[in-house]
């Protein structure tokens, strides 16, 4: 094992993290402030990166992709949540996740039906298809720009969040709804506002993953677990909490499944830890939430209130 | 902040003893649920009446998943704990009648004592981690557990990992053999009736009470001196273990055990049959698998893109049916039975 494979599968970690960052933050803030569980958040996530595939294959531009594949799927998040999803926010938590597994069951047949059922690749943009040279480590320069996507998305929800007055007014909604609405803004408005925000970020992650994922129906499941490992390790409802959750959960993951088949070679027999090894790797980031949750049933970041 | 789940009056099950209605009169909803199990135990005959001994492995489906949902409903329904990762429990059943038979075990009486046991191991040790949360959290760790074991069933590459595993003989019970489609059916009825006949004894007694004490407010309870936490314990490892029957029987229907036994849409289509029946009901959820199965049926006949339609129907259902098809019934039968209790 050495250094510099670590650094490799360290980075690989983060950018996993990062990516998971970008879903938690809008699912999480859609629940802040509506009280209101969104398991289509991952379909909205494949939609994205259907998008964006699509336009990127049409005409070559990445930059393109994102500026027709981003607003698109937050548009197509708005047109759900007004249609669909608004009935179902003073709904009891049971109806809210049936209705949205109603609408991963419609999406996934929906881009079966457009797309087909096979995998639509998507190249990664020329301008970021080289690798770039760190402290003696050459890794994938397209990696390292999600990995500042991110943390620029990150940054930027702070400052929304903490330093303009939209922000203000989602961190009041989450807490006091009502005295917001009696204070004269339209709260319907703001919920609109947040849901599009949370579906724009889905269609970012799309976005970005599209490159190095295959884009395929159903591909929004596996990454919205894991999305829901980050917000209940986090805390539900916290920004930050997310962040930090995100980075923990790609870390964990991409390091356990990279190198505990060989941690545990040097312990156990070898048909024994070949058998062992993935098996306990898949299974490590719900132990970490296992034990998160038996510490600290809220969260190891929730809501500051006050 | 979580939202307490609406609350049925007394006795919404429709089969509930009232004082108010002294005569017992046949009730709507106790008319569907009367025809519905008499249909259930006709389906073998009228098959081979009808000569299409297809529909005898149908209805062994929908037995199942009856089973399945009637286990999980006892949470869901009675205690407000939505579980979005029972089908855990079907694939634990199916893999333990799987493994033992991988390694030349066919006694059926070890694949339910093998199974009922693991399942318990597990119940108890999820149950307590996933009961120290509730509401929303409750939901979203109950789905991650279940993904857990889900991709933990594709690493087991000794018993077939992604490709599942394929089960050479139904389960031997000694006495009698589930190796006709006749007998397994029969099996699986007797047990769905059983564990109704057992759940309704269950949820009227003090221990039903008690958890429909805690959907309505569980602090309160707290405050009388229940222990709250092993009561939900109790409901939650007594509804996993029905599922893990329903998987025995599953495995046995199939021959098949695969992880897409315990996938997040098997669990999804769990809670939907419980709502599409009416929730908090016994005969509720056996109406909704019932239900959903016929509706999949026809919709994948009709086209083999039925899930686009199957989606926006679930979405639909939540939005206007709240009380379920036979929940329905049962409320409209308990209104009458009041209003005429007032009268009189």
């Amino acid at each position: 094992m050495t250094v510099g494979l670590f650094l490799t599968q360290a980075l690989n970690g983060l950018q996993l993290g990062i990516l998971l960052f970008l879903l938690a933050a809008g699912l999480t803030l859609v629940f802040g402030i509506m009280n209101f569980v969104n398991l289509a958040h991952g379909s909205l996530y494949m939609m994205g990166a259907y998008f964006a595939a699509a336009v990127f294959n049409a005409t070559g531009s990445f930059v393109v992709a994102g500026l027709v594949g981003v607003p698109a799927t937050m548009l197509l998040g708005i047109v759900v949540e007004r249609v669909a999803l608004t009935r179902l926010y003073a709904r009891d938590h049971l109806d809210q996740v049936l209705a949205t597994f109603g609408l991963i069951l419609f999406f996934n047949e929906l881009v079966r039906i457009i797309w087909g059922p096979a995998s639509v690749y998507m190249n990664v943009p020329a301008a970021l298809s080289g690798t770039v040279e760190l402290f003696g480590l050459r890794y994938p320069s397209y990696r390292f720009a999600i990995i500042g996507v991110g943390l620029a998305v990150g940054l930027g929800l702070y400052l929304l969040i903490h330093r303009t007055r939209a922000g203000m007014l989602i961190r009041a909604g989450a807490t006091h709804p009502e005295i917001v609405a009696a204070l004269g803004v339209n709260i319907r408005r703001l919920n609109t506002l947040v849901f599009g925000l949370g579906a724009a970020l889905a269609g970012l992650a799309g976005l970005m993953a599209g490159p190095i994922v295959s884009v395929q129906p159903g591909m929004g499941e596996p990454i919205l677990i894991l999305t829901l490992v980050v917000i209940v390790t986090g805390g539900i409802g916290s920004i930050r909490g997310a962040f930090y959750g995100a980075l923990i959960v790609g870390v964990v993951d991409t390091i356990g499944r990279a190198f505990l088949p060989t941690l545990l070679r040097e312990f156990l027999e070898r048909s024994l830890a070949q058998a062992a090894g993935p098996a306990i790797a898949s299974m490590l980031i719900y132990v970490l939430m296992a034990v998160v949750l038996a510490i600290r049933p809220q969260g190891l970041f929730p809501v500051r209130h006050g | 902040m979580t939202r307490p789940m609406p609350v049925p009056e007394a006795g919404a099950g429709g089969d509930a003893p009232r004082a108010s209605a002294p005569r017992r009169k046949v009730t709507a909803s106790k008319l569907v649920g009367g025809v519905l199990l008499v249909g259930l135990a006709l389906v073998p005959v009228i098959s081979a009446l009808i000569e299409q001994p297809y529909y005898v492995t149908l209805f062994t489906r929908m037995v199942i998943f009856a089973l399945a949902a009637l286990g999980l409903n006892l949470i869901l329904g009675y205690g407000a704990l939505v579980s979005f990762g029972h089908a855990l429990y079907i694939g634990l059943g199916a893999y333990a009648v799987g493994i033992l038979s991988f390694h030349g075990v066919g006694s059926g009486w070890a694949h339910l004592g093998v199974a009922l046991a693991v399942g318990g191991v597990v119940a108890v040790v999820l149950g307590l981690i996933c009961l120290r949360t509730s509401g929303m959290a409750f939901i979203m760790i109950t789905l991650a557990f279940a993904q857990m074991f889900y991709f933990l069933a594709f690493t087991l590459k000794q018993y077939g990992g992604d490709d599942g595993l394929t089960i050479a003989a139904r389960s031997d019970f000694g006495l009698f053999t589930l190796a006709s489609n006749t007998t397994l059916y029969y099996f699986a009825f007797a047990l769905l009736v059983v564990c109704l006949v057992a759940f309704h004894r269950l949820v009227h007694a003090r221990f039903g009470m008690v958890l429909r004490g805690c959907r309505a407010n569980e602090r309160r309870m707290a405050a009388l001196g229940f222990p709250t936490l092993r009561y939900k314990l109790t409901a939650y490892v007594i509804s996993a273990l029905v599922c893990v029957i329903a998987g025995v029987l599953l495995a046995n229907l199939t021959k098949f055990a695969a992880p897409s036994y315990m996938s997040w849409q098997g669990s999804g289509d769990l809670i939907v049959m419980i709502v599409l029946g009416g929730m908090g009901t016994l005969i509720g959820p056996v109406a909704g698998a019932v239900g959903l199965l016929v509706l999949e049926e026809f919709l994948s006949a009709w086209t083999d893109h039925w899930m686009i339609v199957l989606g926006p129907m679930i979405v639909l259902i939540v939005l206007t049916a709240k009380r379920g098809i036979y929940g329905y019934l049962a409320d409209r039968d308990a209104r009458r039975a009041t209003e005429a209790g007032t009268g009189a």
